[in-house]
């Protein structure tokens, strides 16, 4: 069964999302208990393949027993699969706190694994197809389930949403179209190849490269192709908005770093100097664009999703600058910003139902209403800052010191500066939860509010509070990984 | 120079239909505050992909792709697998969003993004 695993891992969550529609025949509460099986079994077959990975290696798997190239060929290695445990381990995390905070329809939970299936299956494919596929599973489960809010305006953030979203994963499609016409294969090791033997120079290669990577900017937002983003986190339950922000734009920037080192390879990258200094310009931009953005606003969760604007600018200026500490580092962040991202929506939806605040003005002396809400909020709120010990620091520092090593010096001002700025909008918060006088008056709260928080979703909170900072032990663990898989990646 | 562009201009028709397509499907998703006209926008977007597809795929004097005594060249079928899927993808796409339109016109009463837009923010 062992050699089956990725695979598994795929038709496990699909499998599994059609019993909660079956079972609303008889049930209207079957959802969870279903979802939450199929999910614990996931993240076990996910730990597992984490554990192959890292003592024997690369593992692949030819789907159907058709051999790559002409077949599609399933690929785990140790960035893959770190990326995998993560799925696993949130997806876990985001029932536990959609146990009590809802949805609870049968069709919410059939969505959400088909999210876990479309995630999954993009962090394991090795073929540029299969992946435009798994891109839109993702896509249409996530639509769907922003649309799961109970307000009407959720429908209009899903349906912009899916509209931007679907133009991003066909410009993406449409790159496909031109690398295949360039070579005539799909899979991403035969592209490399043939890639390269038609020329980076060529026409077809640079606009394929152009369409794909341009495609999955969308899916993970960068600025100016953010602008679904803001809307679709702040209205979803938040549930969904723990659980989207913290995995999909995650695996869209996993799927772009993907193509940029087992597609395109880091030849591409030095032999079309253009491309390269793009990329890197649309992150920098996206870093101190994003920042800005999130220091103007007034919804905390309009906040959040803004500073993931910023922080996956800093994601793909690490995968950009294609050193192997600054992909180190870039990976630490990806994990690590998805731990803390989707644990301050989780506390952000936390504080809102303990005390009604939702701006940064209501946040103002909400530390002594929701004292371990907003001790998670601030602690999460510093590790993304990047304050040692904590994980942000961490992915942060190799990032710069990747730059700096790589000599591009723009890019290492933009990344300094970027601590700051987000410094800018985090401490602004924490400050008002800690030191200013409330302006929710408590009877006011407690008749407008009236939802209740259960253990399991301060159990979340406080867990991914805490996996924010002791995620920095993990990150040897994770260097060795990545030790194994980099150098053929990078080509060293 | 002139019989190169003619030759151009005659053999390559498929791709001004292609880049016919997805130019009128962007503008309609971008130009058109109607949220179901927008949804066809993307509709036609993503037939001109489907026609690129299967343009690479045709060769001249090509056979169906099914092998038989007659041999000789044939026309690729992978591009066609490729676009099934693709329209397959594309009909839930549009399934999904004429949900989404349902809803929303079923709470604000309006289908025009521009009266929404003032709905909305309100």
């Amino acid at each position: 069964m062992i050699e089956h695993l990725p695979v598994l891992l795929v038709v496990l969550p699909i499998v599994g999302g059609t019993v909660p529609l079956v079972a609303s025949l008889f049930t209207d509460r079957a959802g969870w208990p279903v979802a939450t099986l199929t999910v614990f079994v996931h993240a076990v077959l996910a730990g597992l393949l984490g554990w192959t990975v890292w003592t024997e290696g690369v593992v692949s798997y030819a789907v159907g027993g058709f051999a790559a190239p002409y077949g599609i060929e399933l690929v785990v290695d140790g960035l893959s699969a770190s990326v995998v445990v993560l799925v696993g381990v949130v997806a876990l995390g985001v029932l536990a706190y959609a146990r009590h905070a809802g949805p609870h329809s049968n069709a919410f939970y059939s969505q959400y694994l088909l999210l876990v299936t479309g995630l999954t299956g993009m962090t394991v494919t090795g073929d540029v197809f299969n992946l435009y596929v798994f891109l839109e599973i993702t896509g249409l489960a996530a639509y769907g389930l922003v649309a799961s809010g109970r307000e009407a305006s959720s429908a209009v953030a899903a349906l912009k949403y899916l509209i931007i979203g679907t133009v991003g994963a066909s410009l993406y499609l449409l790159g496909v179209g031109y690398a295949l016409a360039a070579t005539g294969t799909l899979n991403m090791t035969d592209l490399a190849d043939k890639l390269a033997a038609v020329g980076y120079d060529s026409t077809l290669v640079l606009t394929a490269f152009g369409l794909m990577v341009g495609g999955l900017t969308v899916k993970v937002a960068l600025f100016p192709l953010h602008t679904w983003q803001p809307d679709a986190y702040a209205n979803a339950p938040d549930s969904v908005s723990a659980f989207i922000s913290a995995l999909v734009s995650t695996v869209s920037a996993y799927a772009l770093a993907r193509l940029l080192f087992s597609v395109f390879t880091v030849e591409f990258l030095e032999a079309v100097p253009g491309a390269r200094w793009a990329l890197l310009t649309l992150a920098s931009v996206s870093i101190v664009a994003g920042s800005a953005l999130a220091v103007s606003q007034n919804s905390v969760q309009r906040m959040l999703a803004y500073s993931s604007v910023s922080q996956f600018g800093l994601v793909i200026a690490g995968f950009t600058v294609a050193t192997p500490i600054a992909v180190v580092g870039a990976t630490v962040h990806l994990l690590g910003h998805a731990v803390m991202k989707g644990g301050l929506f989780a506390a952000s939806g936390v504080i809102e139902r303990e005390t009604g605040a939702t701006t940064v003005g209501g946040y103002a002396g909400m530390a002594a209403r929701a004292p371990v809400a907003a001790g998670s909020f601030a602690v999460l709120a510093l590790a993304m800052v990047g304050v040692p010990p904590a994980v942000g620091f961490v992915g942060k520092w190799y990032i710069v010191v990747g730059a700096v090593e790589a000599g591009v010096w723009p890019v290492v001002a933009v990344l300094l500066a970027s601590t700051l700025l987000t410094l800018a909008y985090f401490a602004r918060l924490v400050e008002r939860l800690y030191f200013a006088e409330p302006t929710i008056r408590e009877e006011a709260a407690v008749a407008d509010g009236g939802a209740s928080v259960s253990t399991g979703m301060i159990a979340v909170v406080v867990v991914a509070a805490v996996l924010a900072v002791a995620l920095t032990a993990a990150v040897p663990a994770l260097e060795q990984v990545l030790e194994q898989t980099l150098p053929p990646l990078l080509n060293q | 120079m002139i019989p190169l562009q003619l030759d151009l201009l005659t053999t390559h028709y498929n791709y001004y239909a292609v880049v016919l397509l997805l130019g009128i499907g962007l503008y309609m998703l971008v130009e058109s505050a109607n949220l179901v006209k927008k949804v066809i926008g993307m509709n036609v977007f993503q037939t001109g992909i489907f026609l690129f597809f299967i343009t690479l795929a045709y060769r001249t004097g090509g056979n169906p792709p099914v092998i038989t005594d007659g041999g000789g060249p044939y026309v690729s079928p992978l591009p066609h697998v490729l676009i099934l899927t693709a329209i397959v993808v594309g009909v839930s796409l549009t399934a999904v969003a004429l949900a989404l339109i349902v809803r929303i016109y079923a709470e604000y009463g309006t289908l025009d993004e521009d009266t929404l837009e003032q709905l909305y923010y309100d």
